[in-house]
């Protein structure tokens, strides 16, 4: 096939073109669920500091940037940062990206930390308490190890999330495949081709590891429910 | 801060209030329809129908609404010789696919998850295929379907500011515009425009809650 509209020669010319944006986005996907893996624990740990007022306002900061456009949370980060007296630092446009993608899904993280947590049964704070274990050992040793494990599958499904939400930061001038992708498309009026390798390793990259979750999500299932069926086994035995 | 900047600044942004609405509104109503056409077609007992609408479920579902945006500009035109009409049909079709895709799972599973007994006692009543769904499973998937709506459409809403990237003058065009002539002015402008999109977004988040709340209620209280 080789029509005005397709052309092989222009696909091949900038496959390795776009390619060479690729470190950067996988690069940039790996930082900034990193940053917003950290920073969901500040948002869970926020929001249970029992103080009526506080609660509100931390519920409602989580709600604005949560429904609020990311792109637009880019461009305050890149663009009006800089400009506010006093704090203002300017930043590049990747540690921008980090920085607003990162506190974006933060908020999505900081509420499936919430689900683990909320989902531990209550005798274990109890139990906890009956130890007379400190607080950071609660945490470290009996909370945190139950509630995260079963978010996994889940804070997976927001890596992949998130991966296909870090082209934004082209726009930023973040030099991943979408920008190397438009870039050669100015340079050469051919937009088609490079836009579609695009396309095309977002859909590599992220339909496989997608069925990966699928997979590990049904292997946790089936733990904790054999778990779950070998308590109920002794406390039956028991009685 | 102060008030008069604010004064000076929101009624340009609002110009652009009619462009987001109208995309919102547009793009919403075909993902719905696509929610519904490729959730039934899924459940299709026709392989060919059932793998069409997976190749595109997952098409759209694999790659970023950012590049389905531009591939759409730029290639529709170029691939088949026609003009879309505007750029306000590139976005509205690039959102409206994209989160038609997302929603088709949602329905495909809320019809799955209807108790399999439903089926067999509307079998038992003599009920056709047709009024099965209609009568029997549709209304209790429906209302399972109801807060995953909410959650897209809010969804949909963020992703209209990417269509201010192929042109289109919505609250984020006329906020760079207004940034690149007063740089010094760029928090107060992107703050205003991050809040007028959480106005337009609050009516959203109720709906959503209501529709949680219809949805835990379920058929027979209703």
């Amino acid at each position: 096939m080789n029509s005005n509209y397709w052309n092989w020669d222009t696909f091949l010319e900038a496959l390795p073109i776009v390619l060479k944006g690729l470190g950067i986005t996988i690069g940039l996907t790996f930082t900034c669920f990193f940053f917003a893996l950290l920073f969901g624990f500040v948002w869970t740990f926020l929001r249970r500091i029992p103080n009526k007022p506080l609660n509100w306002i931390i519920t409602w900061t989580m709600e604005f940037i949560r429904s609020t456009p990311p792109l637009v949370q880019l461009f305050f980060i890149f663009y009006a940062w800089p400009m506010i007296p006093g704090i203002g630092v300017t930043l590049s446009p990747f540690t921008s990206a980090v920085i607003g993608l990162g506190i974006h899904f933060s908020t999505y993280i900081g509420e499936i930390y919430r689900s683990g947590i909320e989902s531990v049964d209550k005798g274990q704070w109890e139990a906890a308490k009956a130890l007379n274990f400190s607080t950071v050992d609660k945490w470290r040793r009996i909370i945190l190890p139950q509630a995260l494990p079963p978010t996994i599958p889940m804070l997976g499904n927001y890596f992949i999330i998130m991966f296909k939400e870090v082209p934004l930061a082209s726009t930023i001038g973040v030099a991943g495949i979408l920008l190397m992708a438009n870039t050669y498309g100015a340079q050469n009026w051919a937009y088609l081709e490079p836009l579609t390798i695009v396309g095309i390793i977002f859909l590599l990259l992220s339909y496989p590891s997608a069925i990966l979750i699928k997979r590990l999500e049904i292997k946790l299932n089936t733990r904790f429910d054999k778990k779950a069926t070998l308590e109920n086994m002794k406390k039956g035995a028991m009685m | 801060m102060n008030i008069s900047a604010i004064i000076d600044i929101f009624p340009q942004l609002l110009k652009g209030l009619g462009v987001t609405v109208t995309v919102l509104i547009a793009s919403a109503l075909i993902a719905y329809l696509m929610a519904f056409i490729a959730g039934l077609c899924r459940l299709s007992n026709h392989i060919v129908i059932r793998k069409v609408t997976g190749f595109y479920v997952e098409v759209f579902r694999g790659t970023s609404l950012i590049v389905q945006l531009f591939w759409l500009y730029y290639a529709i035109p170029m691939l088949f010789g026609i003009q879309l009409g505007s750029n306000w049909w590139a976005g509205v079709i690039a959102i409206g696919l994209n989160y038609g895709a997302y929603l088709s799972e949602v329905v495909r599973g809320s019809i799955q998850s209807v108790a399999k007994g439903q089926t067999e006692a509307a079998i038992a009543l003599n009920m056709s295929r047709f009024q099965r769904m209609r009568l029997i499973i549709f209304p209790q998937a429906v209302r399972m379907m109801l807060p995953e709506f909410g959650n897209y459409t809010i969804q949909m809403l963020k992703g209209t500011a990417l269509v201010s990237l192929i042109g289109l003058k919505d609250v984020l065009y006329y906020g760079d515009i207004m940034r690149s002539t007063n740089l010094s002015q760029a928090p107060l402008i992107y703050l205003l425009v991050l809040v007028l999109y959480f106005i337009l977004a609050l009516p959203l988040i109720w709906l959503t809650r209501k529709g949680e709340s219809i949805s835990k209620k379920g058929v027979a209280s209703g």
